[in-house]
């Protein structure tokens, strides 16, 4: 695809108009993955291991059964064997079979003619245990002696002599490194640790699923990609992918965690056994916490040399993460790509291990492994910019990576908007506030790729004129507005005229899920395509009743209109008056683009935070909050200060208080809300947002991905506030108020 | 479950005797709801006290205290301006149970039979020195409200006992009380550590103190040491150090998910310092 | 488990239905009456996305047994436009971008409503510590106190 030249002066994109499911949305109307119900549907409840390692012996549901109105019981037994990788890791996760890898593993499902009877006969289902040794604690895990989770998980590059919960190893860079080091005047060392944190979404994992004996079924789910629930319902259950037709409900929140399935195989499974009976699963809030994807654990050595300047002369980190008991799932591959990629520097070297762990198999999470590895390399540069005296802006903007840096990943960047950022950052009235006692600043920078990914989208002319766009990437925090502002503008129509649906599996060729910061992006990449697709094709049509060349015709405000004088004297024709008598002039028009999306564009952030601690009890008030981050081109610039100000606040929930806490006996100790601290209205100020747009040369508005860069910056930022308000640096998150507490009282003593 | 609704304590506390199985009261339902849903308690039998006439009431006793009926919710509570005006410490630490939305359901007596060691209104009360009247099959009898938990999750009621109302006593002359908590965010979390403070002066001197702390022991604790480390002080610094010592000394706590025993200790100590400060000016009339 | 009938309004109509005494009037208003508005988040009363009022208090509807509304008057989202017409807030909100998923919403709007009816002007703070109880994970509550801010301004007619 040719490169299209960027301009300004749009008449709608930049524009902020109502969302089109907003009026569904503040009345209650808009569907849920709980909302569907079906005649005939049977509720499921779902149990669940209370041991962290164990394996099961035994399980016997007949008293379960024995019930008036329960009509199904699926174990392991019940699915399908032979499975290999990522599959029989999703299957395994699903329902356990030898063992129960964690707290929370799903052991059973029952189905039966209400809610409160499946979880009366889910009480009745025994299941025979033996306990065996646990470890939770990605460090411990490694150690000499550590129970072995899976035997033999491990692939070729793990080196020789490590445990076997050590199941992958990666490790690149350039340059030399020893040399790096040796030209810096300081060079720093430290150990970093993030504990897990859940994405949080409001809504729990709910759908409907229905499947007949002939292996035939329908599933109604909350997803970011029901293409994706239905190529692993296919491989769990061991039917083909086009015989499940997945619809996707309007979804409450996903930030990752719903790119895969968790329990939908379940309610197939027990609707199939149940004779076709639709089946009901909606997770409780303790089964999110416990049962679905969090993000990993992280302990992460960074080095850093730098010479009295700022300049960054080599850097090295070794992460080891743990994304629960499964392999693959820990996002190291993800986390060292970007652990440097905001700077330009000459010698790096990057080693990451994943390991197992008895902890819930780990789903994306924003970012996936980029907040942990900003963490890591962001509170270094943080501390040495502190001891060096220097300004962390100016010390960024030094080594920042520019057009035409060869990435700390491999790649030379194509046009970015780091320097932008940091500079929009400077300048901002925040960065001068003058601060009190026991208050601190903190900046940090942060990255994310965004992803292309497969894309599938229709768009149709209506008889009217009006236009309607299937995509196939659900709409999670106001894509179905930009994609259409960007069709409308493409095609020179009102926004109000083009309607944007989410459309089921049947109805395109397959999506990648919204995830990547891909959906703006890609489907509205791809709608533009559509669009153009469907314009020539208009114009043929006007040219053919006009007599002239196809050539002879442009596209403009809405309408063909003969392109220059030669062309002939025609009124323009409009979108209307093309969709008035297309089925006269050749039959339906529409437009459709299939890709593996290319041409993203990096999008980087700064943040500036300020916070107060107490310093008698260690508690983090968080004041004033910027973010500074490069869209690209906002579309919708109400969505995109959105997906800034979310970003944010997820990551000050997990820098200051988020956290997974198990128990001694591997049981997780916080599965309600109350106790897993996700930042509420009262601990958080307004978020100050500047977008800066710094177009993407690969999309055909300039578009960035901006969802997931935004939670980056936030974990250093607000570690090195807290360092400047309490004079205390913390390596370990959450920097909850009893650790800075000890801290400060360490600090004092010595 | 079977679902009763008696319309007098004495039906109840009758219901309650005679049941076999697993019961429970039903008043706000903001902790037995939640325990239902989690699976911690099947109840065979929930009695539900909201249609016992009176329960609803706040009412001034003749000798200028205060009786609260067993279902009024922190919102009415914290409606209420007398009260308020009486005993600020007491309505501020119920007032901090939950949300808005737990406000308009949750009460001083489940708060307090719930058993929990962090109850947020439970400090207050005891500070105050509070009582409440245990309605059982032969009778009724009243009691402090220190006295009702025994442990966390555990009260003082045997079988058929119910509490039918909860009293405080006339605030007087040159009083004032305060509740303070500590949570690591700003609102919807359990009480880390809690600390209630309730003075009565003479001139500039704290003639009599009451000082009550959560969640540094099983109990909520009525720490005669920490009120006499400021009785009879004008609340100076050493009086205050005296009291934030006393109170640590006091704590006996656990490390859980919520905090460690070092923190517990170190900043019961910081509260009781600080709930004294705004006990003492309220007790002067120089705050609300 | 014997059902009992329960008989209520709700948003103004009189309803019944049969509940088990277990059932919340969250299930009850969900699975019973088909008011699928009114979410569930937790179940535990600690994210507000199932607020309704209840005889004019705000609740989480997950804590009130089914049973309880016998004879009371339940409002949820779904009563919040009159005829057609938008309560300032829910318009405020699609103005303002004030939601993403669009999951806490109900359960916001309801809470924010209840609050404008007892505190037209109130600030930023008493905003944010009365809504401390609806979690909101896409927004960071900004664009939200923002929509009830102007919300507010506009029912005291002050816009």
């Amino acid at each position: 695809m040719a490169k299209d030249e960027i301009t300004k002066g749009y008449k709608l994109v930049g524009t902020r108009p109502n969302r089109p499911d907003g009026l569904d949305k503040v009345t209650g109307r808009a569907r849920y993955g709980a909302d569907f119900s079906l005649p005939g549907m049977l509720w499921a409840a779902v149990v669940r291991s209370p041991h962290a390692h164990a394996k099961i012996k035994r399980i016997d549901a007949t008293k379960a059964l024995a019930l008036d109105g329960v009509k199904a019981v699926v174990t392991r037994a019940d699915l399908p064997t032979g499975l290999e990788g990522e599959d029989l890791n999703l299957q395994e996760n699903t329902l356990a079979g030898e063992k129960a890898l964690y707290d929370g593993h799903a052991v059973a499902a029952v189905a039966a003619t209400s809610a409160l009877l499946a979880q009366d006969a889910a009480r009745l289902i025994e299941v025979e245990y033996e306990v065996i040794p646990h470890v939770t604690d990605v460090d411990a895990a490694m150690q000499p002696g550590a129970p072995v989770i899976r035997e033999g998980a491990a692939d070729y590059s793990v080196p020789e002599g490590m445990h076997p919960n050590v199941v992958r190893h990666m490790e690149f860079g350039h340059g030399d490194v020893v040399a790096g080091f040796a030209a810096a005047d300081i060079v720093r060392e430290e150990t970093y640790k993030t504990e897990a944190t859940h994405q949080g979404y409001i809504e729990p994992h709910a759908c409907v699923g229905q499947m007949g004996e002939d292996g035939r079924g329908e599933m109604w789910v909350c997803t970011q990609g029901h293409w994706y629930i239905r190529r692993m319902c296919a491989a769990v259950l061991g039917i083909e992918a086009a015989n499940l037709r997945v619809t996707p409900s309007e979804i409450g929140g996903g930030f990752g965690g719903k790119t895969t399935i968790f329990m939908e195989p379940l309610a197939l499974a027990l609707s199939k056994k149940a004779g076709g009976r639709p089946v009901k699963l909606v997770m409780s809030r303790a089964e999110v916490l416990r049962a679905t994807g969090p993000t990993a654990s992280a302990s992460m050595d960074v080095k850093i040399g730098m010479k009295k300047d700022g300049t960054v002369t080599a850097g090295q980190v070794m992460f080891r993460m743990q994304g629960g008991a499964f392999v693959g799932m820990s996002p190291i591959g993800e986390a060292l790509p970007c652990a440097f990629a905001c700077y330009d520097i000459p010698a790096l070297k990057h080693e990451a291990v994943e390991v197992l762990t008895n902890r819930p198999k780990a789903a994306a999470y924003r970012a996936p492994g980029s907040p942990m590895a900003a963490f890591a390399v962001e509170s270094l540069m943080d501390e040495m910019c502190r001891e060096l005296g220097l300004d962390p802006i100016d010390v960024r903007l030094k080594n920042a990576a520019k057009e035409g840096s060869k990435s700390s990943y491999g790649p030379v960047y194509n046009r970015i908007g780091l320097v932008e950022t940091l500079e929009a950052a400077k300048a901002h009235p925040n960065y001068a506030i003058p601060l009190g006692p026991n208050q601190g600043r903190g900046v940090a920078s942060g990255f994310w790729f965004n992803h292309g990914g497969e894309t599938s989208v229709s768009l149709a002319i209506g008889e009217d004129g009006t236009v309607q766009v299937s995509i196939g990437t659900p709409d999670i925090g106001g894509s179905r507005a930009s994609i259409a502002l960007m069709t409308a503008e493409t095609l020179g129509i009102p926004y109000e005229n083009v309607r944007v649906n989410v459309v089921e599996t049947g109805a395109l060729g397959v999506n990648e899920p919204t995830h990547g910061s891909r959906a703006t992006f890609a489907s509205g990449k791809a709608a533009v395509e559509a669009a153009r697709q469907a314009i020539k094709e208009m114009c043929r049509r006007a040219a053919a009743e006009w007599e002239i060349e196809p050539e002879a015709v442009e596209w403009k405000d809405g309408a063909a209109q003969p392109a220059g004088p030669n062309a002939g004297k025609f009124p323009p024709m409009t979108i209307a008056e093309i969709g008035a008598k297309m089925g006269g002039t050749g039959g339906p028009i529409s437009g459709h683009h299939e890709t593996n999306a290319g041409g993203v564009g990096a999008s980087f952030g700064t943040h500036v935070v300020d916070v107060e601690v107490d310093p008698e009890t260690g508690r983090t008030t968080v004041l004033r909050y910027l973010v500074v981050q490069d869209a690209g081109t906002a579309i919708h610039p109400a969505y995109v200060e959105g997906q800034y100000q979310g970003g944010a606040a997820q990551g000050i929930g997990w820098a200051l208080n988020e956290e997974y806490v198990y128990g001694a006996d591997g049981r997780l100790q916080n599965t309600v809300f109350l106790d897993y601290r996700i930042p509420v209205a009262s601990d958080l100020p307004m978020i100050d947002t500047v977008i800066v747009e710094v177009p993407n040369p690969g999309h055909p508005y300039g578009v960035r991905g901006v969802g997931e860069t935004g939670i980056t910056p936030p974990l250093p930022a607000l570690a090195g506030a807290v360092a400047a308000a309490a004079g205390v640096r913390l390596r370990s998150l959450p920097m909850s108020p009893p650790k800075v507490l000890a801290a400060i009282k360490a600090a004092r003593q010595a | 479950m079977r679902y009763h609704t008696p319309t007098s304590f004495q039906e109840a506390a009758r219901l309650a005797a005679a049941s076999g199985g697993l019961l429970r009261y039903l008043a706000g339902g903001t902790d037995v709801l939640v325990q239902m849903r989690a699976g911690m308690v099947q109840p065979d039998e929930l009695i539900d006290l909201k249609h016992i006439p009176g329960v609803f009431d706040i009412s001034r006793n003749a000798d200028g205290g205060w009786r609260i009926g067993v279902a009024v919710p922190g919102r009415v509570l914290g409606a209420h301006e007398a009260l308020c005006g009486d005993w600020p410490g007491v309505v501020e630490g119920m007032n901090l149970v939950g949300s808005t939305q737990v406000q308009g359901r949750a009460t001083l007596t489940g708060n307090l039979c719930n058993g929990s060691p962090a109850a947020d209104s439970v400090p207050g009360l005891v500070a105050a020195g509070a009582t409440v009247t245990i309605t059982g099959p032969d009778g009724s009898r009243e009691v402090p409200v220190e006295a009702i938990p025994t442990g966390p999750g555990r009260t003082v009621l045997k079988k058929g006992e119910l509490i039918s109302a909860i009293t405080l006593p006339p605030r007087g002359a040159h009083g004032g009380d305060a509740y303070l908590r500590f949570i690591p965010r700003t609102e919807m979390d359990i009480a880390v550590v809690g600390a209630a403070v309730n003075v009565t002066l003479d001139g500039d001197r704290i003639a009599k103190a009451r000082v009550a702390l959560g969640a540094v022991a099983p109990t909520v604790l009525l720490v005669e040491a920490a009120a006499k480390a400021i009785v009879g002080s004008t609340l100076d610094e050493a009086a205050l150090d005296r009291l934030a010592a006393a109170s640590s000394a006091a704590a006996k706590p656990i490390s859980d998910k919520r905090g460690t025993v070092e923190f517990r200790v170190d900043v019961v100590g910081v509260l009781a310092r600080r709930a004294a400060k705004i006990a003492y000016d309220r007790a002067k009339g120089m705050s609300k | 488990m014997k059902k009992v009938h329960v008989t209520t309004t709700v948003n103004g109509d009189p309803v019944e239905f049969l509940a088990d005494p277990r059932e919340t009037l969250l299930d009850c208003l969900r699975n019973h009456l088909d008011l699928t508005g009114t979410k569930e988040g937790c179940g535990t009363g600690d994210c507000g996305a199932c607020s309704v009022t209840l005889d004019g208090t705000l609740v989480c509807s997950c804590l009130v047994l089914g049973v309880e509304a016998e004879g009371k008057k339940v409002e949820t989202i779904e009563g919040m436009a009159s005829e057609g017409e938008l309560h300032p807030l829910q318009r405020q909100f699609i103005e303002h971008a004030a939601l993403q998923c669009g999951f806490c919403t109900p359960g916001i709007l309801v809470a924010a409503k209840s609050l404008l009816e007892q505190n037209p002007d109130p600030s930023e703070s008493e905003i944010r510590f009365w809504l401390a109880g609806n979690l909101c994970r896409c927004t960071g509550y900004d664009k939200i106190v923002r929509a009830v801010q102007d919300a507010a301004a506009e029912m005291r007619g002050a816009a």
